[in-house]
């Protein structure tokens, strides 16, 4: 229901965020999340970043993927 | 009078009495002037050789495309280039070598005049650098709020060198190239429109195609066909192709050449880069065994540099498209339904 | 691109789909809430490759599908009305159809309608168009909800006097309920929508095991997000649990986005709302508070009436609950396909009508 694509904070300014996503660069208003700085990345729907992105959460999820998928990152390339 | 006292462009500059004269001459002859032009007879009369080593008469290709784009201006080209790429394009996807265009121009009233001249002296520029000349044309202006700035139409006349590129030579096991990244185009023209608006370095690809084209076919592979990938994008022409032909498309995302910036914009806006429109990049099948030999010969060309074989025809399932995705599954990939719009969902 | 491609790895997505193969003792039933997820499980081919061990049910998730055709007739007829308002849309809602006509075609025939991405440009709209209303015609579940409540914030802060919302804003939680009380849809398990849960918190769904012994797995929306999670799931079907999981804990977390929740307290409290094809669910929707009255289109203007009035025949209510299956429904390929769609699962091509409609003819290896 909620399209919402993570992109890295360049900078804030008076609430809004611009926000790069492989280099395209689309600004976002901060108003539904507090403490999020430069270099954070962000999910952002409807033009809003919604949430931060926990960089250990996600480190933690891709361990996990790869135990159950019994294939290991430096298998794939 | 001359033009150069208007700052934009009034109903009477199409009124067909001197205002409109003093248009053609200042604005457009100036940029386009060639002999066939010059006289500014209600038509163009056109001399076409028979073929220099047979001597039999040449076959014509004939084409027609409108332009309608909005904003007219935008990142690496103007509705002006696309004009007259557009259908050198068209002629060139046939195997047609493009000699002749028209040019006719729809114009709302208020217009400025810089602008129009710029797109003219972009149009010339274009057609210069082509080999093709604009050699008859038009001009009509409607009062304001009746059509958007500035739309243009042009036609094209080519000579057809070899056999016409038709999708029914298609057959199973060619494989299918792509000239180079696709979406920059739709994302250029996308990004700058209001409400989506987003900062990319994407430009437009758009660019005249006949001279890759050559490239292409002097090779001597068996080039069964091409397709500018336009509106629609690469789906829409695979998608054409399938039908066609009557044959299974089969191509894979990874091998697919994007621009990270590309897929950047796709994801945040929700589309896909394989609908997105190119206006400089061709989808080409040819058979199997040449298809290593013409994409060398295509990256060795700046508009082929990217190229890439991105599938192969099949069988099955007949008259579609089947994309592998970048996870390595299989799924039908369809026609647009309709304009793309942005997603929250 | 960070985040993205790291969850798109072909073989550990492939080895993740054997093992969900294997695990698949009977064909299990699981229902994705989220359009998105639909969209994920049809752009990846998850849905075929599975297809024959899980039965991937779509739900009630996609606000495309679950607005009712009345609402849009009421925007509609509102903008027949009133000729020089601005109607603001998410471009996802242009092609729906009411019960004659949609957005797209009423564009066509002369309304105002603005393609949206963000709520954001209906206040633009509104601040560049002084002497008109805009009206936003505002779908979609917790995720969207917050982002039009701080552009109403925004819109009084600014004191902009022409911008007002027809708040149609819908409820997860109370839909998964109002499924699972009609004991008409077999679920074996959820796949909760990420997004959503970002706002509401992995403990809104508590109530899925406590009170319904339902498994429950939050996940995220890349392909191998979307495959671990149906993943988690089955194992927990598997293994007889049924506990509320999270897959997208880089971004979920237990309680929310606190912030969010207190723009949506702030400006909106729960209402009724009409579901399409379901009917009325209590208490699933949101509303505008009185304080913000003078935003809410319901009270600035006298909105339309339109009674509910399905395209006849159509069976789209049968299908979102996952009771039906399309080629069931007597519209299907023959007045409804996804060039012309008489209901809004045909609409978005990952609407389940769509994606069978695209398959229908074709074997997919």
């Amino acid at each position: 229901m909620c399209l919402g694509i993570p992109g890295r904070i360049i900078e804030v300014k008076d609430g809004m965020a611009v926000v790069d996503v492989a280099g395209a660069r689309k600004t976002a208003s901060m108003a539904l999340l507090e403490g999020a700085v430069k270099d954070d990345y962000v999910i952002v729907h409807a033009g809003f970043a919604i949430e931060r992105i926990d960089a250990e959460k996600a480190e933690e999820t891709l361990r996990l993927i790869s135990e159950a998928s019994g294939v290991q990152v430096n298998e794939i390339h | 009078m001359t033009t150069g006292a208007y700052d934009n462009i009034i109903l009477s500059h199409g009124s067909g009495g001197a205002l409109t004269r003093s248009l053609i001459e200042d604005v457009f002859l100036k940029a386009f002037d060639n002999p066939l032009l010059r006289p500014l007879n209600d038509q163009a009369v056109l001399h076409i050789e028979p073929d220099a080593k047979t001597g039999a008469r040449q076959r014509l290709a004939f084409t027609t495309d409108s332009y309608v784009i909005s904003p007219i201006f935008f990142p690496g080209a103007d509705i002006g280039k696309l004009a007259v790429c557009g259908t050198i394009n068209d002629l060139a996807v046939g195997g047609a070598e493009a000699l002749y265009l028209s040019a006719s121009f729809i114009m709302e009233e208020g217009l400025p005049m810089a602008d129009l001249k710029r797109v003219v002296r972009s149009m010339a520029d274009t057609a210069l650098a082509a080999g093709v000349r604009i050699v008859t044309g038009d001009t009509k202006v409607v009062e304001r709020g009746k059509a958007d700035r500035l739309f243009i139409n042009t036609a094209g006349i080519g000579v057809l060198n070899g056999h016409a590129l038709i999708p029914e030579n298609i057959s199973p096991g060619d494989a299918i190239i792509v000239s180079g990244t696709i979406g920059d185009h739709g994302v250029a023209v996308m990004t700058h429109r209001h409400g989506i608006a987003m900062d990319t370095p994407v430009i437009s690809d758009c660019a005249a195609l006949n001279g890759l084209v050559n490239d292409m076919l002097a090779t001597g592979a068996n080039v069964k066909a091409m397709r500018d990938a336009t509106r629609g994008g690469v789906a829409t022409a695979l998608n054409e192709f399938a039908a066609s032909a009557g044959c299974a498309m089969l191509i894979c995302e990874d091998d697919i050449p994007v621009k990270n910036e590309v897929r950047g914009a796709c994801e945040l806006l929700g589309f896909e880069p394989l609908y997105l429109a190119n206006e400089g990049k061709l989808v080409a099948v040819v058979e199997n065994g040449h298809a290593k030999t013409l994409l060398e010969s295509m990256r060795t060309h700046p508009l082929g540099k990217d190229a890439a074989i991105i599938g192969f025809v099949s069988t099955a399932p007949k008259g579609k498209v089947l994309l592998e995705t970048t996870i390595g599954n299989k799924r039908i990939l369809d026609m647009p339904a309709g304009e793309l719009l942005p997603r929250i969902c | 691109m960070k985040y993205i491609d790291e969850f798109r790895r072909k073989k550990q997505a492939q080895a993740i789909i054997e093992r969900i193969r294997a695990m698949s003792v009977r064909r299990s039933s699981v229902m994705e809430i989220c359009g998105t997820h639909t969209h994920t499980m049809a752009r990846y081919g998850i849905r075929a490759a599975l297809s024959g061990h899980v039965k991937l049910i779509s739900g009630p998730g996609c606000p495309v599908c679950v607005t009712s055709a009345s609402d849009v007739d009421r925007i509609i007829a509102f903008s027949r009305r009133e000729r020089n308002s601005i109607i603001a849309a998410f471009g996802d809602m242009m092609r729906v159809p009411g019960s004659e006509s949609s957005l797209e075609r009423e564009r066509a025939n002369g309304a105002d309608v603005r393609p949206l991405y963000s709520p954001l440009g209906a206040l633009e709209a509104a601040r560049d168009n002084p002497d008109r209303e805009v009206v936003l015609f505002a779908v979609g579940f917790e995720t969207t909800a917050p982002t039009v409540a701080a552009t109403i914030l925004r819109a009084k802060a600014e004191a902009i006097k022409n911008l007002s919302v027809l708040a149609l804003h819908k409820l997860t939680p109370p839909a998964m309920k109002a499924l699972l009380d009609s004991g008409e849809t077999p679920i074996d398990g959820f796949i909760a929508p990420g997004h959503v849960t970002a706002i509401i918190g992995a403990a809104s769904y508590e109530f899925l095991a406590k009170e319904y012994a339902s498994p429950c797995v939050v996940a995220g929306f890349e392909p191998l997000d979307a495959i671990y999670g149906l993943y988690m799931l089955m194992r927990q079907i598997k293994e007889g649990r049924c506990d509320i999981e999270n897959q997208y804990s880089r971004v979920v977390k237990w309680e929310g986005n606190k912030k969010a929740q207190e723009v949506i307290a702030e400006v909106f409290e729960p209402a009724d709302a009409s579901w399409r094809g379901i009917g009325i669910i209590p208490q699933s929707g949101l509303k505008i508070r009185r304080n913000y009255s003078y935003f809410d289109a319901e009270a600035r203007f006298d909105m339309p009436q339109c009674a509910e009035k399905e395209p006849i025949g159509c069976r789209c209510g049968g299908v979102l609950k996952g009771i039906l299956s399309p080629p069931e429904c007597p519209l299907f390929a023959v007045s409804c396909t996804p060039q012309a769609p008489a209901g809004p699962c045909m609409v978005s091509s990952e609407g389940t009508c769509a994606a069978y409609y695209k398959y229908r003819d074709a074997e997919v290896a």
